[in-house]
């Protein structure tokens, strides 16, 4: 069974929880910005978190489903309209065959996901069905979603949505901010002690904005130029997402999910794991703040945030057992 | 003295481990042979263990790596990298062995079309186009890192006199193949790609491919050689599928 994309969207690609293991070959990680986004729409159709899900930027894509189905979207508010009727995010949605859904342009954020039942059935390469847009490499050679594509879901459909029982949704706020500043949690790097003085006063006092040279390789920000006390040459060195690193530019890039596996540029720090959803939904112009934080706060938050997740995926799968036809 | 080194935490999933600073051959050894020594330990919840020219990137679980003592997970993995380098050190000592790298041999086609930088490089090097072919193709090379791009090797050794400074305005496209020096390195294009490296040749050889079992022709650590080969056995090699 497949699901035919009639418009695209702004860039629609697969992710999942990404590419591990690979960093010595040169192959980054890539999947859901959003991770926890991905994880929920994931539980609301009753598929492991990391199965494969539609990542959604800026400008929703219109599809046409040829089976019965169900559907959810998470992360940035985004309208949902099955056949031209309005349906709520963060819910489990049923999909008559032959339905048409468009999603149409995200209100405030920046990255939506769309899981179907069963998740994606594209073939994994390298271990995951998560694109990476940049490196050229997952479902459909690596490239975003465009009009006429044919996305594979599986055959077997056992479990249906049972239409007449009272519709429930998850509580978002816990899960998307919303808009205004954003306040960024970053770790110390290994060279923020070479920042010079007025630099460092400079990097948590002031406001940077998104530039709109920004994917999911890496968010340029714009702000005060920042400037190094001393500093020797660098080589190339093993990065990961959520890396602040300053270019000589004095403008500095914050990694994505796509971001390079090294890179010569000195760190300043590291934004926490628990935020990187936030930064996931930064889009161009929006501004974000860094506050400093210890790795030991940071591991703290995420073992915190975890727990959160899992009791929460644990309520969606009792929820939707009442949800099922039998 | 493998086990001489200091951590740097990056995440609350990952650290690199630093035997030195800059691109060092020596260093660079000491590198590839913990990251070995790591690799087939397989310790728990360690996810990536990737080399650069003086560190090492470790990823790991950090659930794993927990205790419900003080200590952070970065530190309870560094003592534990730290004793099983040490006994690895002691080991290959006690044998009076070490482990001989993998050779790869790769043909290349110099100039003209595959190589279009190869005349401006001679003139830029004072010698004739000949003569830096003779040199590319005359050094011994090992595999420092993959990154840039999937599978993209970054070689040490490079003969001085080709030391360049890249050129002003990288290409947009580079074709796939393509055998470039820039600085004090030379590189291989697994793909087609952007690039700010001078161009000398092109090989036919597949480097990266992701549905084959194994992705990368060449890995950290390895030792490569450049054969001279003309347009009549490029083709040739290309249309055997290398």
């Amino acid at each position: 069974m497949t699901i035919a994309v009639v418009k695209p969207g702004f860039l629609t690609t697969f992710q999942d929880a990404g590419r591990a293991g690979l960093a010595h070959l040169g192959v980054g990680r890539a999947g859901a910005f959003d991770e926890p986004a991905l994880r929920i729409a994931n539980a609301l159709c009753g598929n492991p978190g990391n199965a494969a899900a539609l990542e959604i930027t800026l400008r929703g894509p219109t599809l046409h489903f040829h089976a019965q189905t169900w559907i959810a979207v998470t992360g940035a508010p985004i309208p949902v309209n099955i056949d031209d009727t309005d349906q709520p995010m963060w819910a489990p949605l049923a999909v008559p065959a032959g339905a048409r859904i468009a999603l149409g342009a995200v209100r405030s954020g920046c990255r939506s996901y769309l899981a179907v039942r069963g998740g994606f059935d594209v073939a994994p390469v390298l271990g995951s069905r998560s694109t990476d847009v940049n490196a050229r490499l997952g479902p459909f050679n690596g490239r975003a979603l465009q009009s006429g594509d044919e996305l594979p879901t599986p055959r077997s459909e056992p479990a249906k949505l049972d239409r007449t029982a009272p519709p429930w949704r998850v509580d978002p706020r816990p899960w998307f901010a919303g808009a205004g500043q954003e306040r960024l949690r970053l770790m110390p790097g290994t060279h923020v002690d070479r920042l010079a003085k007025t630099s460092n006063k400079l990097l948590f006092s002031r406001d940077f904005h998104v530039h709109p040279d920004s994917n999911r390789v890496g968010l340029r920000l714009t702000g005060p130029r920042l400037e190094w006390e001393t500093l020797g040459e660098m080589v190339s060195e093993g990065c990961v997402p959520g890396l602040l690193q300053l270019p000589p530019s004095g403008q500095p890039i914050a990694f994505g999910p796509e971001c390079p596996v090294s890179g010569g540029y000195p760190r300043i720090g590291q934004i926490a794991a628990v935020d990187m959803p936030r930064l996931a939904q930064l889009r161009p112009g929006d501004a974000l703040r860094f506050s400093p934080c210890t790795f030991e706060d940071a591991l703290r938050m995420l073992r915190e945030r975890e727990r959160a997740l899992a009791t929460l995926e644990n309520t969606i799968r009792h929820r939707l057992n009442g949800t099922l036809e039998s | 003295m493998t086990a001489d080194f200091s951590i740097e935490p990056l995440a609350e999933d990952a650290m690199l481990l630093r035997f030195g600073e800059g691109i060092d051959p020596a260093t660079n050894a000491r590198v590839h042979a913990a990251a070995r020594a790591l690799r087939d330990a397989r310790l728990p919840g360690v996810i990536d263990v990737a080399p650069a020219y003086a560190t090492l990137l470790l990823r790991f679980d950090p659930l794993t790596w927990s205790s419900d003592g003080a200590q952070a997970p970065h530190e309870r993995l560094f003592m534990a990298a730290k004793k099983l380098l040490i006994e690895a050190t002691a080991e290959f000592a006690g044998a009076g062995t070490s482990v001989t790298p993998r050779a790869v041999d790769i043909p290349v086609c110099y100039g003209g079309e595959f190589g279009p930088d190869l005349d401006a490089v001679a003139a830029q090097a004072r010698i004739a186009p000949d003569e830096v072919v003779a040199r590319h193709v005359g050094a011994e090379y090992s595999v420092a890192m993959l990154g840039f791009a999937p599978g993209f090797p970054y070689l040490l050794g490079l003969d001085p006199t080709l030391h360049l400074p890249r050129r002003a305005t990288p290409r947009t496209r580079v074709a796939a193949g393509s055998v470039a020096i820039g600085g004090a390195q030379t590189g291989i294009y697994p793909r087609e790609l952007p690039g700010g490296w001078h161009l000398l040749g092109r090989t036919p050889l597949t480097l990266f491919d992701p549905n084959r079992e194994q992705p990368c022709s060449l890995a950290p650590g390895d030792r490569v050689r450049f054969r001279a080969i003309d347009a009549v056995e490029f083709a040739r090699l290309a249309d055997h599928g290398a």
